[in-house]
């Protein structure tokens, strides 16, 4: 064996080249340059929604109508009825979806776990929680507003339901294979039915990220404008009922926001200033439950 | 005290009383559920194809070749929207890919401490919270003022260049293109950010013992091990421009010139079906609509699949 210490030695002892260095602290910087871009949108948007919006809301905007363009500036101008616009969506998209949502989780964790139909139920659920929301507004639109001749809270609802409900699967089912396999074999051993196990064993002990699951689902439904602009479309009075156009708060953001009259943008900053509160507030929900079960 | 001696003569095979029945229910009822999602996805193919036969009767597959929008002349074609979704989806990777790969890094590696980092990653993952319509309305009222500046210089010193050949109005494809990308950071740096840190320590060791910086150890050792998976994520992220409705909406200039610049204004199919839907009357227009409709669904539905596979592949990798 050879070897030649002369030639290696002193390049172990000699300091990095400048072209290797400089280029492992130019990276550095770079990355850090560039991370620090990727995070200045968020701090401008939060920024932006709270200096636009602040000013103009008080009580009266939960509790009254848009005043209507060119009246008084004193006269009191608010969304309520797009809030609970927004709500009664909603809160009829969850009736369906949920239940439904966590069935199906139920389905893919407990009764086929590892097997083909499986893994293609899972498959769909994937691809219908990737569906463009304006593609799932388009088949509420074909489904129950060319059918009916009528833009509806329920068309509205169906499509956030329809959105929300792959979300909630899925969350479920990660939320029971986190239960351990041993509480289903003592369910098991002592007698327990499936529907005992699942319901006193398994499902208790993975409320808290199902709970996450579902406000996740809840808080991109309340978000969602594209799938409402064509089914519930808008109003700038209160709905009369499940049956005719209903306003909600994003769809309403999107109509001031275009709008040519300031008092009508000032109100689309305020109703976004609340439509942040409520799904942020719901997404933090969400983190309080899941750091609640890993501590 | 049990007496043990005597036999047991209990049937625990049993396969009667009423928690058999509710068993056999619930099993059934489980089973129905799951298959509503795929009837749903189904169901949603059946109808868009089926509203959009009018217009797939009448144009055929030309309608993607012709650029004409005419709804008083009923005369459609679709040519300016599919460009338009092209065009803003591979500018917003274009931008969001290096951004997503440095959040990813920063808050992989141990550049600075746990405290900071997780923040980091935090704040990016919140952006994705933001409904897409408040990214709009910062569009128009925040960032379009904001890029002006940009628009005019790149026009006026590389204005030779098709890309910025136009006068900038205001709305265009390129602020479409920043909002897209905003909107999709969070995917690349999450998916990245995971993949990363699952390359598995020896490699990294094992290239920096070999005496390798630690930017040489990322370009050649983590990167290449983890691509596969960081390509997943940008698919993904494809996936999610490609449908992304509302900020394109607000601040693309509803155009349907074709135009090679990219500071012109431009359509895209979301937003054509955002804009028109709610004011088609006629049958042939909700038809055209529908069949854009239909080609967006079938464009996303090839690319999150290959998406999904590879998610799920990678995963069980692990």
């Amino acid at each position: 064996m050879t070897r030649e210490p002369s030639l290696i030695e002193p390049t172990l002892n000699e300091p990095l080249s400048p072209f290797r260095n400089g280029f492992n602290t130019g990276m550095t910087v770079l990355a850090f340059a560039l991370t620090a871009l990727a995070i200045l949108p968020l701090f401008t948007i939060l920024w932006k929604i709270i200096q636009e919006g602040l000013p103009q809301l008080n009580w009266q905007t939960f509790t009254s109508l848009p005043a209507p363009v060119g009246s008084d500036p004193n006269e009191p101008s608010g969304f309520a009825n797009a809030i609970v616009g927004t709500f009664t969506m909603v809160g009829l998209a969850s009736l369906f979806s949920i239940p439904l949502g966590i069935l199906t989780g139920i389905f893919l964790s407990e009764f086929a776990r590892g097997s083909k139909l499986g893994d293609g139920i899972r498959f769909a659920a994937v691809l219908l929680s990737s569906t463009p929301s304006v593609i799932v507004g388009v088949f509420a639109y074909g489904l129950l507003v060319l059918t009916t001749k009528q833009f509806s809270a329920i068309a509205g609802g169906f499509a956030l339901g329809v959105i929300m409900l792959p979300i909630v699967a899925l969350t479920t089912e990660e939320a029971l294979k986190l239960v351990p396999m041993h509480y289903r074999l003592g369910s098991s051993a002592l007698g327990g039915t499936s529907f005992q196990t699942i319901f006193k064993i398994i499902l208790p002990s993975a409320i808290a990220p199902i709970t996450t699951g579902v406000l996740l689902a809840v808080a991109r439904a309340a978000g969602e404008t594209a799938p409402l602009m064509f089914t519930a479309l808008f109003s700038q009075f209160w709905q009369e009922n499940l049956w005719s156009p209903t306003p909600s708060l994003p769809v309403l953001i999107y109509n001031y926001a275009s709008s040519p009259f300031p008092e009508q943008n000032a109100l689309a900053w305020t109703a976004s200033l609340v439509l942040v509160l409520l799904v942020l507030l719901t997404s933090l929900a969400s983190r309080f439950f899941t750091r609640k079960r890993s501590s | 005290m049990t007496n043990f001696t005597e036999p047991i003569t209990t049937d625990l095979t049993q396969t009667q009383g009423s928690a058999n029945s509710i068993n056999t229910f619930f099993r059934w009822l489980v089973g129905l559920a799951a298959f509503s999602v795929v009837i749903v996805l189904i169901w949603l193919a059946l109808t868009v194809f089926n509203d959009a036969r009018p217009a797939i009767n009448k144009f055929g597959l030309g309608f993607l070749t012709n650029d004409q929008w005419d709804v008083g002349k009923q005369l459609f074609g679709g040519l300016s929207f599919v460009y338009g979704t092209l065009v803003t989806s591979f500018l917003s990777l274009l931008l969001a890919i290096p951004l997503g790969l440095a959040v990813a890094l920063t808050t992989s590696e141990n550049f600075v401490p746990d405290w900071l980092r997780n923040p980091i990653g935090f704040m990016v993952e919140l952006i994705a919270a933001i409904p897409s319509v408040i990214v709009g309305l910062w569009g128009i009222f925040a960032l379009i003022p904001v890029i002006k500046p940009l628009q005019e210089w790149l026009h006026a010193n590389l204005g030779m260049l098709p890309f910025f050949s136009t006068e900038p109005l205001g709305p265009s494809i390129f602020i479409a293109g920043i909002l897209l990308a905003i909107m999709i950071l969070p995917t690349i740096a999450a998916i990245s950010r995971d993949v990363l840190t699952t390359v598995p320590t020896e490699l990294r060791s094992a290239s920096m013992a070999l005496g390798a910086t630690r930017w040489e150890t990322i370009w050649r050792t983590l990167l290449p091990a983890a691509s596969s998976g960081i390509i997943g994520g940008i698919i993904l992220a494809l996936g999610r421009a490609l449908g992304e409705t509302m900020a394109v909406t607000m601040v693309i200039g509803n155009s349907t010139i074709i135009s090679p610049s990219i500071l012109a204004p431009g359509y895209s199919i979301p937003a054509a079906l955002a804009n028109q839907f709610a004011e088609a009357f006629e049958e042939l227009h909700i038809g055209a609509l529908m069949y854009l409709a239909l080609v967006l669904f079938l464009i996303t539905l090839v690319v999150n699949s290959i998406a999904a596979v590879m998610v799920q592949y990678i995963n069980r990798n692990r």
